[in-house]
């Protein structure tokens, strides 16, 4: 038994060091802007900078508008393939993976060419164009957020929770805003984090639509331009994608914490 | 006029017949349970009444009014499921007060309501929590109330117990019953257990294959069983061989030893005749005006309340069952033993 319990320690502290060994040399070169002492001068001119600000907020509205547009786009129609039409779940789920094999660069390109000529010309306004992000990103999120809300209504009993309503006289809007949705408000949120925590840092697309407007090319440049600059950027990301991922860890826990409750009795 | 009319109702899917040519008249405030095996049609029949699928052919009247094809939120008609179905995300008391809040009556009634409700079923100090944190048999009595605090027309109950322990079960059939008596409610139940369905209800429907087998009160239907599958399906049968038949005497020879029967149901019989006679209806020792068979005790099964003898009668195996006494003394295996039974009571299938 000892044997093996030190294995699992050597292979968990070999894990350990092969991602955090990275990080911590990221983090030790991020301070190190001021010659011979450790400082935080490259984070404090970071957050001077007006343009990581003016990124970041067009970043966040962004991913804002692709997790509501998502989640309306998703929730239905997950719900509905559960409801009504399981046997397309199959090729919905394969529909959804298709983000993963089809690279960013191909979409973007694609996207570009049939959006900027008749009879779509929204590449022409900025709001066209945002929209356009905005729907580059729901396609880009869409594995997440489907992924996320299938496992969501998968636990709950969707059939007889619809029919339940239904037999009590709701209709289809009340059982979607007060049933459905509200059950799977853990999922919602997953889904939600994962969107932010990817649009957040999305390069690809946004250079080629939206260029230094958004936080990706933002980062790009100052990667390429300023050495230390770049490195505490990039421990901001790590901790703003950390602490998205803290907080799907906070609400699935709460909800594992009802289920053993449940399954107790 | 019947409550609730069920007209030549069918439902196909695909290929497959799963209700066939069904005709039912429910009057109000009878009690009638739906009765078969898995796959029988039992369920398909409730959810058409429900309005959850919509009948292939026929028509479904409900107060005089013909609800065939209306949506189920528009038929006011409650509804409890096998697996409760409360939502989870509501408090039991907003569990309950859901269809009135959808039918926006004012808070107060909807309080009232709710309140009352909970009374019915003993729960009142659970309002505030959650379904998770109430047990198996608290969650459908929350779900029994739920689907009764709209005052359906009907209520309607999809194997409601199946999902419990048997302790529970009894307990809650039995609090069905009561409750649907108190509030005087037209209630149609569907299950599989015979039990459960001769104990409750006003009248039985036993169905098999998508087929209406037989309708009848619950003593209708266990003493005079109209098919043979009625008559397997619903409690215990002895199913024997016999030879010799002679229908116009009412003769026959079981194990080389003559039977008298009364032939009194419309059962229609094979070409091998089996001689159908229930457990209970078996006594050991004879007495007069019955059928006395020879045998040998092959077993003695202790069951409590009865015992159950299985005497061999030369190759053909016959189940008898008697109420345990305790100062009787039961035959051993390998006895020669002496069974009877009343001529009224075995017929030919």
């Amino acid at each position: 038994m000892k044997r093996k319990s030190f294995w699992s320690w050597i292979w968990l502290i070999i894990g350990m060091l092969y991602f955090i060994l990275p990080l911590y040399a990221t983090f030790d070169f991020s301070l190190r802007a001021r010659k011979g002492v450790l400082s935080f001068l490259s984070y404090q001119n970071i957050f001077k900078d007006p343009n990581f600000w003016s990124t970041i907020r067009f970043s966040l509205v962004i991913a804002v508008f692709t997790i509501i547009v998502s989640i309306l786009l998703v929730v239905p129609t997950a719900y509905w393939i559960r409801l009504r039409l399981p046997q397309l779940r199959g090729m919905l789920e394969f529909i959804s993976m298709l983000p993963f094999v089809v690279p960013a660069i191909v979409l973007v390109f694609g996207l570009i060419r049939v959006f900027s000529g008749a009879p779509f010309f929204l590449t022409n306004t900025y709001f066209g164009t945002d929209a356009l992000l905005v729907a580059a990103y729901v396609v880009l999120a869409l594995p997440y957020v489907f992924r996320s809300v299938d496992t969501g209504l998968a636990a709950i009993d969707v059939i007889s929770l619809t029919e339940a309503a239904q037999s009590l006289g709701a209709s289809w809007s009340t059982i979607m805003f007060k049933i459905i949705f509200p059950n799977l408000k853990v999922a919602i949120l997953s889904s939600a984090f994962l969107t932010l925590a990817t649009v957040i840092g999305e390069y690809t697309i946004a250079s080629f639509m939206v260029g230094i407007k958004a936080f990706g090319p933002y980062m790009s440049l100052i990667g390429q331009n300023r050495t230390y600059e770049s490195s505490s950027l990039a421990i901001i990301s790590f901790m703003v994608t950390w602490s998205f991922m803290g907080l799907i860890q906070l609400f699935n826990r709460g909800k594992a914490d009802s289920g053993s409750l449940a399954g107790a009795r | 006029m019947a409550f609730l009319s069920l007209t030549n109702v069918s439902k196909v899917f695909g290929t497959t017949a799963a209700v066939e040519d069904f005709n039912l008249e429910v009057d109000k405030g009878e009690f009638v349970s739906f009765l078969g095996p898995s796959g029988c049609g039992k369920t398909t029949t409730l959810r058409m009444i429900a309005g959850f699928e919509l009948p292939t052919t026929g028509k479904i009247t409900l107060d005089g009014e013909d609800i065939t094809y209306k949506s189920p939120n528009q038929r006011n008609v409650g509804m409890v499921f096998q697996s409760y179905a409360l939502f989870p995300n509501l408090t039991i008391g907003q569990n309950i007060g859901f269809g009135l809040q959808v039918r926006k009556l004012p808070e107060a009634d909807i309080k009232k309501r709710i309140d009352e409700m909970l009374a019915l079923v003993h729960l009142e100090k659970h309002i505030n929590k959650y379904p998770y944190q109430l047990s198996g048999g608290q969650q459908q009595r929350i779900a029994l109330t739920r689907a009764l605090a709209i005052n359906p027309r009907v209520l309607l109950l999809d194997e409601p117990l199946s999902a419990l322990d048997a302790k529970i079960r009894v307990e809650l059939r039995l609090e069905i019953r009561r409750i649907q008596q108190t509030m005087g409610i037209t209630t149609i139940y569907v299950t599989h257990d015979q039990e459960e369905a001769l104990l409750i209800s006003d009248r039985v429907v036993v169905m098999s294959q998508g087929i209406m087998e037989q309708v009848g009160t619950p003593a209708n239907i266990y003493n005079f069983p109209a098919s043979e599958f009625v008559a397997q399906f619903v409690g215990q049968l002895n199913l024997i061989k016999v030879t010799d038949v002679d229908l116009k005497k009412g003769t026959c020879l079981l194990a080389n030893q003559p039977v008298k029967f009364e032939q009194s149901s419309k059962i229609t019989i094979s070409d091998k005749p089996r001689l159908a006679i229930r457990p209970e209806e078996l006594q050991i020792g004879t007495g007069a005006g019955r059928n006395a068979l020879k045998g040998r005790v092959e077993s003695v099964l202790f069951l409590g309340a009865v015992v159950r003898l299985r005497v061999d009668l030369g190759g053909e195996l016959i189940s008898a069952d008697f109420f345990n006494e305790r100062t009787r003394t039961l035959p051993r295996k390998g006895d020669d033993v002496v069974i009877s039974f009343p001529e009224y009571s075995c017929w030919l299938i």
